[in-house]
């Protein structure tokens, strides 16, 4: 039977210069990036996003899924939810954190992929454009939902 | 004898990182099209009403139920990546708070997908 010893092998490869060789701790997410710029500030903006979005997408989806379900939402569901200026509030909060905190990891995944420069320079530019116009498409719904209006149209 | 001949196997971690990806891309592309439906609702009962017929239909019941799917998990492995960044010790238990990851997943998302499908019951 052929025998192949996966507790050395590589590693012993990789090892040329032996007290450089970086202890065996796998590695999740991005190191903290170690200057003051823009990659920085995107790494916390994730973290902090991110816990504040577990508060904000959690709730919602408690709410609009497992609390009530699709069936029981339309547009009396919205308009009666946001004549609260909490819900109007935790809404878009939730909608920019949201955006900005998947569209940076979009932003990631390209940097990841997308090689080519001209390709790039087309997906930042696509990026950066959907980025600007849901968030005002998004503003918008939210920040001027008027339910006498819009049931006059 | 047994052989130590273990195949093809991801490497520590990346099976978490590209479940964590993956998830994050997948409520993305949600999140991009529940803009538009909901701007709709500017737009008066008859044609946001009207608009609801998708969410409603089997196929994205099933999408839905992904969706929270991806979301959980997403959620709950990024508090792990938090915890490995922040906590001094974390490093150690990546491996086993990667565990916690997945029976918290189980132990949250089973009950919540019971309560979604609660129509069919
Ligand atoms: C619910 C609470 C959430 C938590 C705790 C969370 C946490 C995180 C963390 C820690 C990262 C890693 C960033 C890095 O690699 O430096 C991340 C990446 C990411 N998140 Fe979230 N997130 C949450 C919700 C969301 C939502 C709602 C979306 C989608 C709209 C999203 C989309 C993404 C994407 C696309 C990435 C990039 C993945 C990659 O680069 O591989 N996340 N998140």
């Amino acid at each position: 039977m052929v025998q192949i010893r996966t507790d050395r092998g590589s590693d012993r490869a990789s090892a040329a210069t032996g007290a450089q060789r970086r202890p065996a701790v796998p590695r999740v997410g991005r190191e903290r990036p170690n200057s003051g710029n823009f990659e920085l500030y995107s790494w916390y903006f994730f973290r902090i996003s991110g816990l504040l979005l577990i508060l904000l997408a959690i709730t919602h989806v408690v709410i609009m899924h497992v609390v009530n379900t699709v069936d029981e939402i339309d547009f009396d569901f919205v308009a009666d939810r946001w004549s609260s200026p909490f819900w109007r509030s935790f809404d878009w909060l939730m909608l920019v954190l949201a955006l900005l905190h998947g569209l940076n990891g979009a932003r990631i995944a390209i940097d990841d992929y997308v090689r080519p420069r001209g390709w790039r320079i087309f997906a930042y530019s696509v990026l950066w454009s959907v980025a600007i116009i849901f968030l005002i498409i998004g503003s918008i719904a939210i920040v001027t939902f008027n339910p006498a209006a819009a049931v006059g149209r | 004898m047994v052989s130590n001949y273990r195949g093809y196997r991801p490497p520590q971690g990346m099976v978490s990182w590209a479940l964590h990806r993956l998830a994050g891309l997948g409520v993305l592309v949600f999140l991009l099209l529940h803009i538009v439906d909901i701007f709709a609702v500017g737009y008066g009962p008859e044609a946001f009403n009207e608009l609801l017929f998708i969410y409603r239909h089997p196929v994205f019941r099933v999408g839905e139920l992904i969706l929270v799917a991806g979301l959980y998990y997403h959620a709950l492995n990024g508090v792990r990546i938090i915890l490995v960044d922040f906590w001094s010790q974390g490093w150690k238990y990546e491996r086993q708070m990667f565990q916690a990851v997945i029976a918290l997943f189980l132990l949250t998302f089973i009950p919540t997908a019971l309560l979604m499908l609660r129509p069919l019951f």
